[in-house]
């Protein structure tokens, strides 16, 4: 759908929607669009900086080693000893996996020339919902039993018994499909969103550039959309956050069942 | 009325017009009422979790935490809201 309107151009959702193939096209299998380059980026990236802050490693950390051993400790302080505690340690690798693979995907949205978050479109996102899905459920079934971990999720402790019925199907659906599916629609409709509004106050101020000799009205959107990239930055940034610590909580129910 | 009438000969012709109308109205009017709620429940979340902070300043680290996640489950609703847009306009 194409939107007109004073020589102003909108982009049709398609166009900002479907990438075509830049890399191995006609391939069926390895045909790489920008989407899945971000994801290649968002994969290799961590890697990279980790592997450069090991390699000089020191015992009074600088530069690249800062930015990695005080991200390491943010997620240790604000996600696994918030919301698990000191035996969820060993779920940090996969934390730390999701964090920064979300996050490097996100960013792009403010990086020039790419400026498209990868996680905008929605089989990423429900893919690591997936992944979290069968996480925290294999947690729950290993530490404490099929049965007592079904019973634990769908009756929480101190329902009257009128009620019961009620409550368990809620729980159910809240915990088995809702869970998952509110994970990966969060992340991808966010990092839409947040594009979309980009897309709009970029291509406001280019038209106003092109068409309108009234200085101050031209620079009032690129104002806006200078804030708005700030604020993208931090969207990015919470998501992966957000993300990251409601898997934890997720692993932290299954791990520890009220009583 | 007989402007009306006439009016409504020529969309009868036109029923994809209408079609795609009504479909932009519907969104625009379902995301508008999916963000009403959410709306008022960030606002609720976070003016509490302010009040819980500037009474214990100490406890300010954990507040944020459960903050964002209160945040986190409030505002899928209005998300939710907003990819039934996408879909009913675009898809």
């Amino acid at each position: 759908m194409k939107l007109q309107a004073m020589g102003l151009y909108f982009p049709d959702i398609e166009h900002l929607l479907n990438w075509p193939g830049i890399l191995f096209e006609g391939s069926k299998y390895f045909e790489l669009n920008k989407v899945g380059i971000i994801y290649l980026w968002a994969m290799i990236a961590p890697i990279l900086l980790f592997t450069l802050a090991i390699r000089k490693s020191k015992l009074v950390p600088t530069g690249v080693q800062t930015i990695a051993e005080s991200s390491v400790d943010f997620v240790r302080e604000n996600v696994v000893m918030q919301t698990i505690g000191p035996d969820g340690m060993k779920f940090m690798p996969f934390l730390m996996s999701l964090f920064f693979f979300i996050f490097f995907s996100n960013i792009t949205e403010v990086i020039p020339f790419i400026q498209l978050p990868g996680n905008a479109r929605m089989a990423a996102p429900a893919m690591l919902a997936l992944v979290v899905w069968v996480v925290f459920n294999a947690v729950g079934i290993k530490s404490q039993g099929f049965f007592k971990y079904f019973k634990n999720t769908i009756i929480p402790p101190g329902v009257p018994g009128a009620l019961l019925p009620l409550v368990a199907v809620i729980e159910f659906v809240s915990t088995f499909f809702v869970r998952p599916f509110s994970l990966a629609v969060r992340l991808f409709a966010n990092m839409l969103a947040g594009h979309l509004l980009l897309v709009t106050f970029a291509v406001l101020s280019a038209a106003l550039w092109d068409s309108s000799p009234l200085i101050s009205i031209v620079w009032a959107p690129f104002v806006v959309l200078i804030g708005l990239t700030g604020f993208e930055v931090l969207v990015a940034f919470l998501q992966a956050f957000i993300f990251t610590i409601l898997t934890a909580v997720y692993i932290g129910g299954a791990l520890h069942p009220e009583h | 009325m007989i402007d009306l009438l006439a009016a409504a000969d020529v969309i009868a012709d036109k029923p994809d017009q209408i079609l795609v109308g009504l479909k932009a109205v519907g969104a625009g009017l379902g995301y508008g009422l999916a963000a009403i709620g959410p709306g008022v429940g960030i606002g609720l979340v976070v003016g509490n979790a302010i009040t819980a902070m500037a009474r214990q300043p100490e406890s300010a680290g954990m507040v944020r935490t459960t903050m964002f996640l209160g945040i986190a489950f409030t505002e899928a609703l209005a998300l939710i809201g907003f990819v039934v847009f996408i879909l009913l306009n675009f898809a």
